[in-house]
């Protein structure tokens, strides 16, 4: 290489630094911008939130931790008394230390606590549907998915079909189920099942389509049927994937039936509520003990099967 | 074509024993899952009491629920007294104060037509006998022996009370004639006065009056622009409440918005302490692992229950419960996202001698940011549903006017209404947040 070839590359070599710092700029200004979006939006909506709300942020801010103090039992005793029935010698005949009233009577002397009955209520409703989701969910996804849609037409209105109901507001399902079948956990059942069927879809449809097609060849080229195709080469894959999901799932649906719960499905979400809009101190602190625990559990037990089943950090958490 | 003898089988078998011997687990998972699925299903059915609740539901008030959605009804009474027939409408009637509907047909022989669904089903009265007509059939309901009374053969959709004939006409209505009066309820398509309510000037006019009066006409309130008079009239709408639903609507986004953005930023720099590749003291790496897990287990509804309490009902509460939740959720997915970086990045920024600081700023940073972004992204539109339910529980936002809309079972059109808004956002938004987040990743996203 001789002087005079290097002198047109220092040069170019200097537009580069020049439009690469250009380009830093213009980045840098992007994202300057949009943080100062960000900021007016967040003060915009600070203020907004503030003045529609009933009590205002700064003069409730010395009162936010006063809940401590109805929260805070005279006697701690009584948070065990109330998660395990126990009649406990505070009861004057109110509503706040009845413990033993709700017992549910199973063989003879034997109980299960009115709050275990009321987790395994809405336990049970998350598993439920959970599992009517997976069920529907799995033939939906295999429609939906890009490269195992039996028909393209299909595949769009299933596709949308499960967006409407990943939209569509849960509690507008329960409140029309809860005023047809009476208030109680199947009106929950079905809001989360149809919300349900249109997350697992919208996941699952994901991952048929990153399956690696050269099954789905062999099955073809011996002339295999859809069903087949569908059963021999793509589920073999996926099924780790969808079973990771359904658990997930299941997490987010042990939350949502407890919310439903609250407002109108029954279970421990309801009763929650009642205890703490009258300030129950003891039977407050159960609840909220008895569904911190469930809920940790759960978590921890699906994200235990999960890395057995799809190894460590296959995916990311998404709703 | 080759096909294989027995001892190539055999061959086959012997080099591959783990697909040709399964565990008997491993064989007869599938199985076992289907039995213990099915029994589990029974046993489902069993403890919600399934078979009861259908049995027992209120399965006709399916069709009277849905139909309400897209459709309402007028109720009007005609008292026969005499010669005279006066009809009268209930006081907050869809057709304003003083309607004279064109439905309801004065005939010059003193009885009266009102068309339930053109002249196919319509029914005649004076004031000693109505005659019924629909499907086809006309049946003659004789008032005058002080009860109404019907001869010859009732077909299916008139039923005979003692005090009253009541005549079914489908989607349409329903007439029902008493010795001394008819009442009529007649379904009309669509939702009723979406515009102005019967106590705003512009009730009953068409677009184009309003545009005019808008626009050249005298002014109605003195003092007061038209076009300021009828925003008003439009946003106060007495039926369908437009200004305070858009409000509440607005919560919900803001009260998604705050504590998604709350929760980013708080969660941000606690996920490089809880990654476990950035900061190396497990204790540290636990603890906060540990309070995401709280954060996330606690859950939305009880921070949204207690911070009703403390900060009153209103969006405030709900920003601050999805605040803390979001904290939990958002650490976790960006502490996983950060363990799962490549390390090539920086141990190249370590070997220039860079500070900690800046080894994670450049090292670091590029790589995890626009996965966080797509996530928080997702958290945005998923914080949205959820600000919705916990609205119901007192948290602000458009979950307490729905919840209230359904509870009283009449207002089913103001929860289409409210349900049709809520979709729009979520779509709206999950649009945007898919064109951001597939500029952001860089590869098409569905």
């Amino acid at each position: 290489m001789t002087f005079a070839d290097s002198q047109p590359q220092l040069q170019s070599s200097h537009d580069i630094a020049e439009s690469w710092r250009k380009v830093v700029a213009r980045r840098r200004m992007y994202t300057g911008l949009g943080l100062l979006v960000l900021f007016i939006g967040f003060v915009g909506s600070v203020r907004f939130a503030d003045e529609s709300n009933a009590g205002h942020f700064f003069d409730r801010l010395p009162h936010l931790f006063d809940f401590l103090s109805w929260l805070v039992p005279k006697d701690w005793s009584d948070v065990w008394r109330a998660l395990f029935d126990i009649a406990s010698p505070n009861d004057k005949g109110g509503q706040e230390f009845n413990f033993d009233r709700g017992r549910v009577y199973i063989w003879g002397d034997f109980y299960i606590p009115e709050y275990f009955e009321l987790m395994i209520i809405t336990f049970n409703v998350a598993l439920v549907s959970t599992i009517i989701g997976f069920i529907f969910a799995v033939p939906l996804s295999f429609m939906a998915a890009r490269n195992l849609t039996p028909s393209n037409p299909l595949r769009i209105a299933v596709k949308r079909f499960m967006e409407f109901l990943r939209a569509f507001p849960e509690i507008v399902i329960a409140g029309l189920f809860s005023a047809i079948l009476s208030i109680g956990p199947i009106a929950a059942i079905i809001a989360i099942s149809l919300h349900c069927i249109g997350a697992l879809g919208k996941l699952f449809y994901e991952v048929i389509e990153n399956v690696d097609m050269r099954s789905d060849e062999g099955m073809r080229s011996v002339g295999a049927s859809w069903l087949e195709r569908v059963r021999f080469a793509a589920l073999p894959q996926v099924l780790p994937n969808f079973m990771s999901y359904a658990l997930l799932r299941l997490e987010i649906n042990v939350r949502a039936s407890t919310i439903i719960g609250a407002v109108g499905g029954g279970g421990i979400g309801e009763e929650l509520k009642l205890s703490i809009s009258r300030g129950f101190g003891a039977k407050t602190l159960a609840l909220v003990l008895l569904l911190f625990v469930t809920i940790f559990a759960v978590d921890q037990f699906s994200a235990w099967l999960r890395r057995r089943l799809v190894g460590e950090n296959a995916f990311l958490l998404k709703h | 074509m080759t096909f294989i003898d027995a001892s190539q089988a055999e061959s086959i078998q012997e080099r591959y024993p783990e697909v040709f011997q399964r565990s008997f687990f491993k064989r007869f998972a599938p199985l076992l899952m289907v039995i213990s699925l099915f029994l589990y299903g029974i046993y489902a059915v069993w403890f919600f009491e399934i078979p009861k609740a259908i049995s027992e539901g209120h399965w006709e008030r399916v069709g009277i629920y849905l139909s309400q959605w897209v459709s309402y009804d007028v109720q009007a009474e005609f008292r026969l007294e005499g010669d005279t027939i006066t009809p009268k409408y209930p006081r907050f009637s869809p057709l304003g104060n003083d309607p004279n509907p064109d439905w309801v047909k004065q005939n010059s022989d003193r009885t009266m037509t009102v068309e339930i669904r053109g002249p196919s089903r319509a029914v005649t009265f004076s004031d000693t006998e109505a005659t019924l007509t629909a499907h086809g059939e006309t049946v003659r309901v004789e008032l005058s022996g002080g009860k109404p009374t019907v001869s010859g053969n009732i077909p299916s959709w008139v039923s005979v009370y003692d005090e009253d004939v009541v005549a079914d006409m489908g989607f349409a209505g329903e007439v029902r004639v008493e010795a001394d009066r008819v009442k009529i309820r007649k379904r009309f398509l669509g939702w009723a006065n979406f515009i102005f309510d019967p106590q705003s000037p512009f009730f009953g006019k068409s677009m184009g009056e309003v545009i005019s009066l808008v626009t050249t006409g005298p002014q109605i309130e003195p003092g007061r622009s038209n076009l300021a008079l009828a925003g008003d009239n439009f946003l106060n709408n007495g039926e369908w409440q437009h200004g305070d639903v858009w409000v509440k609507l607005l919560q919900t986004i803001i009260m998604a918005f705050l504590g998604t953005i709350l929760g980013a930023v708080v969660s941000f720099p606690l996920a490089f302490l809880a990654a476990r590749n950035i900061t190396s003291s497990r204790f540290v790496n636990q603890s906060f692992k540990r309070f995401f897990d709280f954060l996330r287990s606690v859950d939305m509804l009880i921070w949204a229950l207690f911070f009703t309490r403390a900060f009153g009902p209103g969006p405030l509460a709900g920003s601050a419960a999805i605040f803390l939740t979001e904290t939990g959720t958002l650490g976790k997915i960006y502490s996983e996202g950060l363990e799962n970086i490549d390390d090539k990045p920086r141990e190249g920024v370590q070997s220039t001698g860079a500070n900690h600081v800046l080894v994670q700023r450049y090292g670091v940073m590029p790589q995890v940011v626009p996965v966080m972004i797509s996530q928080t992204l997702y958290q945005w539109e998923s914080n949205i549903r959820g600000a919705t339910i916990i609205g119901a529980v007192g948290a602000g936002g458009i979950g307490l006017k729905l919840w209230e809309a359904m509870r009283t079972n009449k207002n089913w059109e103001n929860v289409a209404y409210m349900v049709l808004l809520i979709l729009l956002v979520v779509f709206i938004f999950d649009s945007i947040s898919n064109a951001l987040r597939s500029r952001l990743i860089g590869k098409p996203q569905h």
